[in-house]
């Protein structure tokens, strides 16, 4: 039976910052536009954005778009393609003071305009000295941008399918995107959205790491729908982590603690940033601690039961310190590592924060592939923007703040290009294939007829346990190898899940196998990626090949799933309108 | 009567998907709730639960790290309950 059918002239899957952002273009334009959202759009992970959005305002002292970008290219280790970085920090004014428009509530300064924060990599003249350029809503800045949008799109009359979960992409035979299959849950009926236009705005993929900030929704569907139609992933292989996540939940632990004077041991108790950074010690740059971490942890000096963590100790700076300097900090540990700080350590590792990699994207938010050897050739009716896109702005690392501007700038831009596009092919959709969703039908049905499979919670687990200890923050080659391996047949399992649950109601159960099958693409790229870049570049740290090689790999990744193809393609080096930033050695 | 615990058994899926959250501590605490208890809710709880999650993400977490007094009594028997998850 074909499955029933609404049409629209774009889809958006994704309410967080950046799916916001471009179904206001759409609407705003009177095209008619449905957003997909597995939770209420608010609840997107956008509002875990506390330090800002960054953009060259200059409101508290001289600043240039052109040293934003120059920010952003050294932060990305010169592999963000330069059009993409001058068009976004050019766009980063424009797109803030728009927010602000809409109601953003921003704060100020005294003459009325936005006040902006320092924030760690962000320079004036070049790198040359610190300059103010975060501008927030007090420590709510992510909340504070998804109630704005939201209010400005319901303004607009876009329509919100809120808990819907898209399944797959439809594509016709020569590769036009034709919309998406999704799953309502409250009735568990599968609907086919067909679009003239199809946005992915799914957010990044970090519960591929058993230790990650991202909440539980991240899990890379966008990536997983896009790898199974045939799209390649770029650069999965880069991530950013933080040092100091509580072992075993992930909740960031702030710098700030060892910037009070809190420190790090090992299992003996030995305060081993020493040995590695004498001078710095626990207050060296984050990269410099995360590998040392990681490096304790691989020589079997980690501690617990499974010698799998770090121990950041604070007692000595005593309660009145700890909470006078740190509030927080105590009701953090205590619920989340369950420990007093002011009496025993806190249990911390590395944690995956933010995914650069994603679906391949030009600036104008156009997926492109390659193609009759262009190698960025259009996707037909196909965008991708937010964390799930890789346009590729942040390259091999991401500058603090400039997420959300992406979001902004990316947003907008590919809502644009879907208004050109629509617009372009007129009135009439381009017909169905047959057979149209039949992939996702026979996706639910294997799973829902499954019998003596595997419990998707426990597959989830060995995944996630898989990424941490063999494509962590600091990857050593014999690791990464036996990665691959273990990633590969973890497939196997992640092919035969099954859910006790058979209702069609909210099936929580029924949902997180599906996403299961999503997360799975988005780990097995990364590993694959990883464990073939033979450099350290950006966030991807190796052992066994620990300096940036411009000569050979000033490229980025394109991983298919098929057979776990990777091919690659060169970065562009070239901006629109000024001279290219030519890569040297990234010190801070 | 049937039909009654069929509504409330809906309404108990209902509330767990919407446990998903858009900050990770949140997912935690709700995770461990539902974990140990969450099942069976009675009405009054279902009804406290609903309304909890109804609150923005940051006002919710507030809430449950003790940073804010809970706005109504009537919450706060369930509100406990997340506390101590
Ligand atoms: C703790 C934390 C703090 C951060 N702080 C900052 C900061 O200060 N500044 C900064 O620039 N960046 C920050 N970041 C990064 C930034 O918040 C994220 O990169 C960004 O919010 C991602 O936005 P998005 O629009 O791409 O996706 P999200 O906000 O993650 O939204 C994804 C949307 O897709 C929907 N979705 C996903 N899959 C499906 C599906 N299958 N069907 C239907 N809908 C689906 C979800 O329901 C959701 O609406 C932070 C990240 C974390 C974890």
């Amino acid at each position: 039976m074909p499955l029933p059918v609404r049409r629209f002239d774009a889809v958006i899957v994704g309410a967080g910052g950046s799916g916001l952002r471009a179904a206001l273009e759409l609407s705003n334009a009177g095209l008619k536009v449905a957003v997909l959202s597995k939770v209420f759009p608010t609840r997107s992970h956008t509002v875990a954005a506390q330090g800002g959005v960054g953009a060259a305002l200059g409101n508290m002292g001289e600043d240039s778009w052109h040293w934003h970008m120059y920010d952003t290219i050294k932060g990305s280790d010169w592999l963000g393609d330069q059009d993409a970085i001058e068009f976004m920090c050019r766009m980063a004014p424009e797109v803030v003071i728009e927010l602000e428009h809409f109601g953003m509530p921003f704060d100020r300064n005294d003459d009325g305009t936005v006040y902006q924060r320092p924030f760690g990599g962000h320079s004036a003249n070049f790198g040359e000295k610190p300059v103010q350029r975060s501008c927030c809503a007090a420590d709510r800045t992510g909340h504070a941008m998804l109630h704005t949008l939201y209010q400005r799109n319901v303004l607009a009359r876009t329509q919100f399918f809120v808990e819907w979960m898209a399944l797959d992409l439809v594509r016709a035979a020569d590769g036009t995107v034709l919309g998406v299959t999704a799953l309502e849950m409250e009735t568990g009926e599968v609907v086919l959205f067909q679009a003239k236009a199809t946005l992915f705005a799914t957010g990044g993929s970090g519960r591929i790491f058993a230790s990650s900030t991202n909440a539980f929704i991240n899990t890379g569907d966008g990536l997983g729908m896009a790898a199974r139609a045939g799209i390649p992933l770029e650069d999965m292989e880069f991530w950013q982590f933080h040092p100091t996540g509580v072992a075993g939940a992930g909740v960031l632990i702030t710098e700030g603690v060892r910037g009070e004077g809190g420190i790090l041991l090992n299992k003996d108790g030995e305060r081993f940033m020493e040995r590695y950074a004498p001078t710095m010690k626990d207050l060296a740059s984050r990269d410099v601690v995360s590998r040392a971490m990681a490096t304790e942890i691989k020589d079997g000096r980690g501690a617990g039961p499974n010698a799998d963590h770090i121990l950041l100790k604070l007692d000595h700076l005593g309660p009145e310190v700890i909470d006078k300097r740190l509030p927080g900090i105590r009701e953090i540990a205590l619920k989340f590592a369950n420990v007093d700080c002011a009496k025993d350590p806190i249990p911390v590792v590395p944690t995956c924060h933010y995914q650069m990699g994603g679906i391949p994207t030009n600036y104008r938010g156009e997926v492109v592939v390659p193609a009759g050897g262009n190698p960025a050739s259009v996707v037909p009716g196909f965008y991708a923007a937010g964390e799930c896109g890789c346009a590729s702005i942040h390259g091999a690392n991401r500058l603090g703040t400039n997420s959300l501007t992406d979001l902004l700038v990316m947003g907008k831009s590919a809502g644009m290009s879907m208004v050109d596009h629509i617009r372009a092919h007129g009135a009439a959709l381009p017909d169905l294939p047959k057979g149209a969703g039949e992939a996702s039908v026979a996706r639910l049905a294997r799973l829902d007829g499954q019998k003596g499979g595997e419990d998707v919670a426990a597959v989830r687990d060995e995944i996630q346990r898989t990424m941490q200890a063999h494509c962590g923050v600091f990857r050593f080659p014999d690791l990464l190898r036996q990665g691959v391996e273990k990633i590969r047949a973890a497939g196997e399992r992640v092919a035969r899940t099954q859910v006790g649950d058979r209702s069609k109601v909210f099936n929580t159960a029924r949902i997180e196998a599906l996403e299961l099958d999503n997360l799975y693409e988005a780990a097995r790229a990364t590993m694959v990626s990883a464990e073939a870049r033979k450099e350290t570049r950006g966030a991807h740290d190796r052992e066994d090949f620990h300096a940036r090689d411009d000569a050979q790999w000033l490229k980025h990744t394109l991983w298919y799933r098929d057979g776990d193809r990777l091919e690659y393609k060169a970065v562009n080096l070239k901006p629109l309108t000024v001279e290219s930033i030519e890569p040297k050695a990234r010190v801070y | 009567m049937r039909q009654c615990e069929a509504v409330r058994s809906r309404e108990t899926q209902r509330l767990r998907w919407r446990s998903r959250r858009g900050l990770l501590e949140l997912d935690i605490v709700l995770g461990r709730f539902w974990a140990g208890c969450g099942e069976e809710l009675d009405e009054s709880e279902a009804g406290s639960l609903a309304r909890l999650l109804a609150m923005p993400d940051n006002d919710l977490l507030d809430l449950v790290m003790g940073r804010k007094p809970c706005p109504d009594p009537a919450l706060l028997p369930l509100l406990q309950r997340l506390k101590a998850a």
